[in-house]
């Protein structure tokens, strides 16, 4: 595999409600050991949980940065409650030019002022980039359903405007958000009253169909895929398509080695084999998939041609 | 600006003269490819059966709004600007967009258009509605189903353009337009072929106790036992089991639809301009007994006389209905 030292390794924000004291320490860790260039932080899901942790945020900040890391800061996915639609004019209003926009509503508030484009945010083809562009996006994160096919249009066409590409390459892929919360509604609540429910569940609430095969992933108002998205076969033709950042989404397993794999093949220094086994070995049992890389069904794992 | 219009479906052409013979003010409809929403086989019109079509809604004083609502994939644009074109040349009334590439092409290319802003866009605060008002001009946007009738009266007073809301049909759970489940399972996506749950990827399985489970991709949506009805494969009204509720249970929600006539005059009440009654793939007679029974309604509310609410309540008699998230927080 190609030498690449240009494609970035991102750190997406932690979708799940983690603790401060469980987010301090996964962030501290991050800053000390993984070798990923960026880090988005923030609360993306729930606006109920973002004030648990929120005082926090400049000390990570500062301990990321420090650590020679770029820090994002992330809006939330669904925006319709006040607090919502404050919380994403707070972060809008910022001068940084490293803020990620997840609703229309953060769009509207940026007003063409620099700012990345979220994976919630429907950057499906190279009309909307450019569009989006044209409105200040110098940067924009691809739905996680896309084909290789429309993945190599959509980044040349962010090359050619020259913002930034990024797809995710680990982790559970978000399916879908409601206004909803599933978690509150499988312990008999309502998302008003949820006491937080979610905290159980560090790497989502797993679903089983009625004979028992594994199928989805609840998040409060979000849904997972069960299986991990795992790109590390396809890493060196994202790359060789033109797309600048690849992401790692943080799951409940120890992260910092699943950074550090990728970095590795992404340098070149080991085999994608011998990578698949190590990536294997610290995740456990869960599936891997990449079906929506090859136009498919996206819970499918595809044997790649790269792989052998 | 007539308050409380009727938009109505159209799957077919003879499913839109129905609707317009029973007293829509409007009916939307899509081309037979992935430009719309309801890509469904069977379904749909071909750009001379459009043609046809707005003649005989506009000779009856009834508006065509062209659904132009799913997410091009990058490289395949050309069929949605090839549906753009068309569509503005047969005179369609609206056009009903959600992907920001396809509204500014058509604010560019057919400027002085009229925009609906589609459910797809999952538009749900004043700011990401103004967002595409502001740019691309967009006239009237249809709420997500994820609203309360406050907050829509809410929305009402800070947006610049008119609301249509859903009233009647199916319901679906996830944020309209950000909901990649029916790929996940099958490869064909909501947001860029326009469908959801599709037919070629549905199975229902008979087991040995007399039981029967309905399939999607292969993987088991729901149970039913001999006594119950076995219900479409929809993986958001699917039963699944939890750890904590290993019986299974609806995760996201039962098999209901939304009838929202008993909150119509509310509805009215809050500033809504247009409603939306769902259900392209229905057939004529479903198209004809829904239409005629609002519009009654909606003429009863207008003109400050009782409506007749029985006749809409009982269009679903049977089935499970609900008021979704309009009544009441509880539901989120």
């Amino acid at each position: 595999m190609a030498v690449n030292e240009m494609a970035k390794l991102t750190l997406g924000p932690i979708a799940y409600h983690w603790s401060a004291e469980e987010r301090r320490d996964f962030y501290f860790r991050i800053a000390d050991e993984a070798p990923v260039d960026e880090v988005y932080l923030g609360e993306v899901i729930c606006s109920k949980r973002a004030p648990f942790h929120e005082a926090d945020l400049p000390t990570l900040i500062e301990r990321l940065e420090q650590a020679g890391k770029t820090v994002i800061l992330s809006t939330l996915a669904e925006v319709m409650l006040k607090r919502e639609r404050k919380a994403t004019a707070e972060i809008a209003s910022m001068d940084t030019p490293e803020i990620e926009i997840n609703n229309a509503a953060g769009l509207y508030e940026r007003a063409g002022r620099p700012h990345r484009v979220g994976p919630f945010m429907n950057a499906y083809n190279e009309a909307t980039i450019a569009w989006m562009a044209g409105q200040g996006a110098t940067h924009v994160s691809l739905p996680c359903e896309l084909p290789a096919s429309a993945i190599r249009v959509a980044a040349q066409s962010a090359k050619d405007l020259g913002i930034g590409a990024e797809v995710q390459v680990f982790g559970r892929a978000s399916l879908a958000v409601s206004a909803r919360c599933y978690h509150a509604r499988a312990h008999g609540r309502t998302k008003d009253n949820c006491q937080f429910v979610c905290e159980q569940d560090r790497d989502g609430m797993p679903l089983r169909t009625t004979d028992d095969r594994p199928i989805l992933r609840v998040n409060g108002i979000q849904t997972q895929s069960e299986s991990y998205v795992d790109l590390l076969p396809e890493l060196d033709r994202l790359v060789a398509d033109g797309v600048t950042h690849l992401r790692l989404m943080p799951q409940a397993v120890d992260m910092v080695s699943v950074a550090a794999v990728f970095h590795s093949v992404l340098r070149g220094a080991i085999a994608v084999d011998e990578a698949e086994a190590m990536l294997r070995g610290i995740c456990g049992e869960v599936a891997f998939s990449n079906g929506y890389y090859y136009g498919e069904a996206g819970y499918r794992r595809v044997a790649s041609a790269a792989s052998s | 600006m007539s308050l409380a219009e009727l938009i109505c479906p159209a799957g077919t052409p003879a499913a839109l003269r129905t609707a317009v013979d029973a007293g829509a003010d409007a009916v939307y409809c899509g081309f037979q490819n992935a430009t719309n929403a309801r890509n469904f086989p069977g379904l749909n019109f071909t750009p001379q059966e459009l043609r046809e079509s707005v003649a005989y809604a506009h000779a009856r004083n009834a508006k065509v709004l062209l659904a132009l609502n799913t997410y091009p994939p990058a490289g395949k644009t050309d069929l949605w600007w090839q549906a753009a074109d068309i569509g503005a040349g047969l005179g369609v009334d609206a056009f009903i967009i959600a992907d920001m590439g396809v509204a500014h092409y058509l604010a560019q290319n057919h400027p002085g258009i009229r925009l609906h802003l589609s459910v797809q866009a999952a538009a749900s605060s004043p700011e990401a509605i103004r967002y595409y008002c502001q740019h691309f001009g967009v006239k009237r946007v249809v709420l997500p189903r994820i609203l309360t009738i406050p907050e829509i009266r809410e929305i009402r007073k800070e947006i610049p353009c008119e609301i249509e809301t859903f009233i009647f049909g199916n319901h679906g759970l996830m944020v309209e337009g950000r909901c990649s489940l029916t790929s996940y399972l099958t490869g064909k996506s909501t947001n860029m072929d326009g469908v959801c749950s599709p037919a070629a990827d549905v199975e229902y399985k008979r087991h040995e106790d007399g039981s029967m489970s309905s399939q999607l991709g292969g993987f088991t949506i729901d149970c039913f036992r001999c006594d119950e009805k076995a219900g479409y494969p929809t993986i958001c009204k699917g039963r699944y089991a939890a750890p904590h509720r290993r019986e299974g249970y609806y995760a996201f929600e039962e098999p209901v639809s939304l009838n929202l006539s008993r909150l119509l005059p509310e509805l009215i009440d809050a500033g809504v301009h247009a409603f939306k009654i769902e259900g392209r793939q229905r057939s004529k007679s479903y198209v004809r007994g829904v239409v005629s029974a609002f519009r009654r309604a909606v003429d009863d509310i207008r003109a400050g006389r009782p409506a007749n609410m029985a006749d809409l309540v009982a269009l679903t008699e049977g089935q499970k209905q609900t008021h979704g998230a309009f009544e009441t927080k509880k539901w989120r």
